[in-house]
Formats: C-alpha cells, sequence, structure tokens
C-alpha cells in the first residue's frame, strides 16, 4: 500500500515545547483510529525555522502548511485531509485575515531564504539515517574516502571560501591545512556545539533536524588532516539534540559510516559526545578544549593555536557545527557552486535565530550579502505592534547594535565588524522604541560579569567595573564623567583580555553609546528613560480628570499603594511603589501615566 | 544492518531517494489528482491511487509526478474520476478510472503524450482550479 499523504511535524524544542511531540503521538493515534494508518505516513522532523507560528505541521503532497497547531487538531487533520483529502483551511498560515491559506513558497518569510546548512531541516526525520543518505547524505563521504586525497579535500574547502561560522571568520580549509601539516601522529576533531549567546539557538536547530551532517562532515575533516578521532562538546541544556546526536552515531556505526574501516575504506573515525556544563567561556575554543581535558574551562593563551597544539597537546581541528553542515555539501556539489554564493570575501549562507520584538521570530538561512533590512522587515515580517525599529543586536553579548541607518548593509564578517558589531554565531535581537539601551547594555554586561571566567583581569575586573557604571546610570545617579569611563574602560578590556569573551564584551556599551549618547545623556541629566525600562527613573501617576474611580487598579497593585474611594479618582503613593506596572496595564481609561 | 560496503551504502540510497522523493514536490510538474470522496472510494479509487502510484514507479517516471488525492469532483456517476493536470497537455478529467484503467493512463496521458478518448468525461470546474 503506498502512502498517500504525508504528515511533517515539527520536532525542534520550539514547538516540542509547545506539544509537537504530542501532536505526532496524537495524529499517529487518529491514523490508527481512522483506520488510514496505511495512507499517510507521519514524521517527526526538524525545525521549519518558522518557529513564531509554531507548532507548525506540513502535510504533503498537497504541501498544506499548519501554523500554531495543537494536539487537538490531529482528529481534523487526519479526518479531513486523510481521509476526505481536504485541507483544514483554518489551520493554514494566513498573513492576514483576508488572504487565503498560503502555500510554502508564497509565504514571505521563506522566499529571501537559502538554505544549504538548513537543507533537511523540516525536510527527513532526523532519527532515520535512511533519510539522510537518501537525500546524498554520505555521498560526500564516499567521496573524501575514495575519490579524493585529503590534499584534494583541503584545496576544495580552500577554493570554496568557507569561513568559520562561530563568529570569528577564520578561512577553515587553511584551519584544515594548518593541522594536517603539524606534526604528530594523533590528531583530533572537534565539534563546537556550546552555543551560548542569549536568543542563539542556530547550532541546536541543525543538530536537532540533521544530526549526521555534522557525524559526516566530522569524518571527512579527520580524513582530511589525517584525525581518528573527534569529539562532540555540547551543552547539556541541549537534551533533545543529544539525544538525536546519541541515535545518529549509533546508527552511522551500525552502517558501518562510523567506527574501525569505514566502507571497506582502511579509514577509521570514531566520535564521543562531551557535555558541558553550561558556562559560556567554554565557546571560546582554547576553554572548550580545557574542559573535554577535564579541567576548568578558562582559555590559554594564542598562540599556539589549537590547530598546532590542541587537546592533549596534539594538532585539533575545532569547527562550529555551522560550519560543519556546510561541508558535506561544499564537496558533493563542488567548491566553484558554493563560492558562487555570498558575496566577495564572505561566501554562502549564513544562518540567523531572528528574535525580539519582530512579528516572525524565527530561525532563517539567508546568502551573505542579504541586508539586515531585508532580514527584519522582508522575512521577519517588521518591528511587532507598529512599533518604531530601534535597533538591532548581532552577535549576542559580544556584539553591538546596528541602527537604522546602516540597515542596507549588505552581511558580511567585514561589513558587520566595520558597523562595529560582529557576525558573531548569528544571534538576531531585534529592538524597538519601547527598549532602553542603558537597559540592555546592563543586561548584557550583568551576563558577561556572570560568564567571566575570572582568570585575567581586564575581563575580570572591566565587567564588573562597567556593570557597576550602567547600574549607577540606569539609576539615575550617574555623571557625565561616567560616559568617558564606560569608553576607557570598554576600550582597555578590548586590547587587554586574553580572550574574545572579555575582548568583545564591552562591545555592546560602546556601540550603543556611539549611536545613543543622547539617550545615555537623558538618564544623567533629566534622571529621565524614554523607554520607560529604567523603573528607578519611572514614576506612575493617576490623571485625576481621567480616572473614574472603578478600583481595578488599587485591586492589582502588589504592595497595595494605590488608594481611593469608589468612584473617585485614586492616587498612587509614590513612596511605597515598586514600579512594577500593573496598574498602567491594569487601567482601561489611560488615566495611569508612566513618566 | 550489517556494516556495509561502499556498493551497499550506494544501492541504500538510491532505493531509499525513490521513496524520499514520493514526498518531496520540487521539480515535479505532472499532478495527478485523485477524487476520494465516499463516492470514489466506495467505487474503488483507493485501489485506483495504489494502481497509478504502481504504474508510475514501473515506468520509472515516479520522480516527475505528484499524486495527491482531493474531494468529489462532481461526477459521482463516472467514478472513480482522476484529474490530470500537466504543461503540455489540456487539463482533463477522467472517469471510470477503475485500477485496470490506471496503467494505461500512465503510459497514454503522462508518458504518450495523447488522451484517453473513453474516459474524458469533463474539464475541471472553475470552483476546483481555483489556481
Amino acid at each position: 500500500m503506498a502512502y498517500k499523504n504525508f504528515i511533517l511535524v515539527c520536532g525542534g524544542t520550539g514547538c516540542e515545547s509547545s506539544r509537537s511531540d504530542e501532536i505526532y503521538r496524537s495524529l499517529l493515534k487518529e491514523a490508527e483510529a481512522l483506520g488510514v494508518k496505511q495512507d499517510v505516513q507521519i514524521v517527526k522532523t526538524g525545525c521549519f525555522g518558522f518557529c513564531e507560528k509554531g507548532p507548525i505541521v506540513k502535510v504533503l503532497p498537497s504541501e498544506s502548511f499548519y501554523v500554531e497547531v495543537k494536539p487537538e487538531d490531529a482528529h481534523e487533520i487526519i479526518a479531513e485531509q486523510v481521509v476526505k483529502g481536504r485541507e483544514v483551511k483554518r489551520l493554514l498560515y494566513q498573513k492576514d485575515k483576508q488572504a487565503a491559506g498560503a502555500k510554502v513558497e508564497d509565504i514571505e518569510f521563506y522566499q529571501k531564504q537559502f538554505r544549504i546548512v538548513l537543507r533537511n531541516c523540516g525536510v527527513i526525520n532526523p532519527e532515520n539515517i535512511d533519510e539522510y543518505i537518501a537525500r546524498d547524505g554520505y555521498r560526500a563521504l564516499e567521496m573524501a574516502l575514495f575519490e579524493m586525497t585529503p590534499e584534494q579535500i583541503i584545496s576544495e574547502i580552500k577554493a570554496s571560501g568557507l569561513r568559520g561560522r562561530g563568529g570569528a571568520g577564520f578561512p577553515t580549509g587553511i584551519k584544515w591545512e594548518t593541522a594536517r601539516k603539524a606534526p604528530g601522529d594523533v590528531k583530533y576533531i572537534v565539534c563546537n556545539a556550546d552555543e551560548g549567546d542569549p536568543g542563539a539557538y542556530m547550532d541546536r536547530s541543525t543538530i536537532e533536524g540533521d544530526p549526521h551532517s555534522i557525524l559526516e562532515a566530522m569524518t571527512i575533516a579527520g580524513r582530511a588532516v589525517g584525525a581518528n578521532f573527534g569529539y562532540i562538546y555540547i551543552r547539556a541544556e541541549y537534551p533533545l539534540a543529544i539525544e538525536r546526536l546519541k541515535i545518529a552515531i549509533a546508527q552511522a556505526k551500525e552502517y558501518g559510516l562510523l567506527g574501525e574501516n569505514i566502507l571497506g575504506s582502511g579509514f577509521s573515525f570514531d566520535v564521543e559526545i562531551r557535555l558541558g556544563a553550561g558556562a559560556f567561556v567554554c565557546g571560546e575554543e582554547t576553554a572548550l578544549l580545557q574542559s573535554i581535558e577535564g579541567k576548568r574551562g578558562m582559555p590559554v593563551p594564542k598562540p599556539p593555536f589549537p590547530a598546532i597544539k590542541g587537546l592533549w597537546g596534539k594538532p585539533t581541528v575545532i569547527n562550529n557545527v555551522e560550519t560543519l553542515a556546510n561541508i558535506p555539501v561544499i564537496l558533493t556539489k563542488g567548491a566553484a557552486w558554493f563560492a558562487s554564493i555570498g558575496t566577495e570575501k564572505s561566501k554562502g549562507t549564513k544562518v540567523f535565530a531572528l528574535t525580539g520584538k519582530i512579528n516572525n521570530s524565527g530561525l532563517i538561512e539567508v546568502p551573505m550579502g542579504t541586508t539586515l533590512r531585508e532580514i527584519i522587515f522582508d522575512i521577519g515580517g517588521g518591528i511587532k505592534g507598529g512599533r518604531k525599529f530601534k535597533g538591532v543586536q548581532t552577535g549576542g553579548p559580544s556584539g553591538g547594535i546596528i541602527v537604522e541607518k546602516d540597515l542596507d548593509t549588505p552581511i558580511s564578517y567585514e561589513s558587520l565588524t566595520a558597523l562595529g558589531s560582529m557576525m558573531g554565531s548569528g544571534g538576531m535581537i531585534v529592538m524597538d522604541e519601547d527598549d532602553c539601551v542603558v537597559d540592555v547594555s546592563k543586561f548584557y554586561m550583568a551576563f558577561c560579569v556572570d560568564e567571566s571566567c575570572g582568570k585575567c583581569a581586564p575581563c575580570r575586573i572591566g565587567t564588573k567595573q562597567l556593570y557597576g557604571l550602567l547600574d549607577k546610570i540606569s539609576k539615575g545617579q550617574g555623571e557625565e564623567a561616567d560616559l568617558d569611563k564606560l569608553e576607557k574602560i570598554g576600550k582597555a578590556m578590548t586590547k587587554a583580555s586574553l580572550c574574545m569573551l572579555g575582548g568583545s564584551a564591552a562591545n555592546p556599551t560602546l556601540s550603543t553609546l556611539r549611536h545613543f549618547r543622547d539617550e545615555y545623556l537623558e538618564h544623567i541629566r533629566d534622571r529621565k528613560c524614554r523607554a520607560g525600562k529604567c523603573k528607578d527613573l519611572v514614576v506612575y501617576e493617576i490623571d485625576p480628570s481621567k480616572c473614574i474611580g472603578c478600583g481595578l487598579c488599587a485591586r492589582r497593585c502588589p504592595v497595595p499603594c494605590i488608594t481611593g474611594e469608589k468612584k473617585k479618582p485614586h492616587v498612587i503613593d509614590g513612596s511605597r511603589c515598586i514600579k512594577c506596572g500593573e496598574c498602567f496595564a491594569a487601567c482601561k481609561f489611560g488615566a495611569v501615566i508612566k513618566r | 544492518m550489517a556494516k556495509m560496503t561502499l556498493e551497499q551504502l550506494r544501492a541504500l540510497r538510491e532505493s531509499k531517494q525513490k521513496e524520499l522523493d514520493k514526498r518531496s514536490v520540487e521539480g515535479k510538474d505532472i499532478q495527478v489528482i485523485v477524487g476520494m470522496g465516499t463516492c470514489g472510494i466506495a467505487a474503488g479509487a483507493k485501489q485506483t491511487f495504489d494502481a497509478i502510484v504502481a504504474a508510475l514507479e514501473k515506468h520509472n517516471i515516479a520522480d516527475k509526478v505528484i499524486v495527491r488525492q482531493t474531494g468529489c469532483m462532481g461526477l459521482c456517476y463516472v467514478e472513480p474520476t482522476v484529474e490530470v493536470v500537466m504543461p503540455g497537455m489540456p487539463n482533463v478529467i477522467y472517469g471510470k478510472m477503475t485500477s485496470e484503467a490506471a496503467e494505461e493512463l500512465v503510459v497514454k496521458h503522462l508518458i504518450e503524450h495523447s488522451l484517453l478518448d473513453s474516459h474524458i468525461y469533463d474539464k475541471p470546474a472553475v470552483d476546483i482550479m481555483k489556481r
């Protein structure tokens, strides 16, 4: 019996947390109950990327793209679509209420995207190696083992122009070549899956959706540099990704695609998973290697670079998840094809995790050279609630804010650095006029204070001092001289820190100071936070002319500090107010004023 | 499965590729749509569907064709009904498409580009063909 329909259910962490696993199980149950189990194949895939509208369910061949699906909808999907062949119209994605259900290619979210890294995400079942193999999986490994010499593999990767996707953008081919030429008979391949930026989930989703691509790429890297062992360093907070990796490793070993004498080629390669405890600094490669060795995760000075002297003193190639996911495609489609995508110096695509005040938050992949405006306004669908765009933070706590006037810059490693930010690993947090730059800088600095490993003084002391200054400004106690101090300390940290955690920790502060100095000054001179985010500078009051005395605010107030007679204007006692904003949100008459 | 050789991996890829291709809609510009309302199913549309899929595989054109199901096309008197949409050919609804007629449809219409005159009953009604 042939399948008439295929139902793909998103099994990424985002959708799983909104019960996609329950949807998957309900669909199976309904198919069984309605006697159509033989007619429909139900597959749990990796992330579709359109997380804003998750959980996503896609039905083929009709290409019905269902959004915000609930487990209760399973019956209707099976009963209507599988049994009767009718789409469930109410679940189809609609941009506005009038528009009819859109097909995937009509959804503007997908139109400007180009998927290399995420080629299999949302397409195959990540827990089934056969589906990966069917999509040209392990074809690149065949080439690497039987059709190419290690030197040819390296020259192909060099020719492709692939650069490290972890953020720094070092040419991958040169890294491999250095490790190949480094003396030593034992060498290692390490996959850096310690994704730590707040709001970033590119690597997690790639592993969850396509774990075999990482294993294949690591084996190819092993063949190219002469390594027989690899480690995947992944944070323990990614249980689903870890689970899928384990399944993938077991399947690859069973098929003989990993382990001794792969496909009879005589080449052996094995992989182990190492779990990180969630320290941001362990995403720094030297600290990561220390952690694998069982030591405290702290960076060590470079050089020597890991490619010369890495894990246990042996030459080690350490590549980010996204970098590795590109490798198999570069071999199968050729370096020239890959190099034809992107800009002059930044080739290929980049995956971004789009979050913040944006309509379509989600996981996207675009060719290098796409502008931020296209990403935010075309793919991302613009700012939530029609608010005004203020800036976008790329590169997480290591990056900087990019403002309206620079939105038309084509994205590349160089262009983002020139704007005082960086490519980073791909987190992209969009801010609107309700976000305060002092507050945002303070948030990132607090993160860096927590995550600094404390080994070098510029980072350990610098982050703490910058946080203190930012905190002071946010409380309305800042002085104008503090702004110069922020810049002076920040620049010193950038120059003197041992690793990039400290070296880039001041970026959010320095870049917001550059673009929004007036807002900092407002906090200092006028004791005013225009976005109303800095609690200490906000005052809540009740406009007596608008207040009808309904008493709703007083009932909501957790202190309580709002008093007043029924049907008479109420009053907030400012000295006791904790500025939680409950009254502001509760008032239906606009009588509560935030100043 | 035990450890594979290169040949086994290639053979597995080829067989699985065909399986996965059925799911994909990319590059498939021929659509065969089987009317599977209650009337169609009662008249044997399920068997027709399977026979079409089997015939596509037999004649090696499964990678070019999407086979989908739809509801009743309104021609209940000649069920099972099958609509074929492909470039270079008029859209046609065939009736009385029993599983035996399925292979004839695949060979004549899809491969030889000629119509099955004895089975033509209607062109698609406007409301069915919205696109």
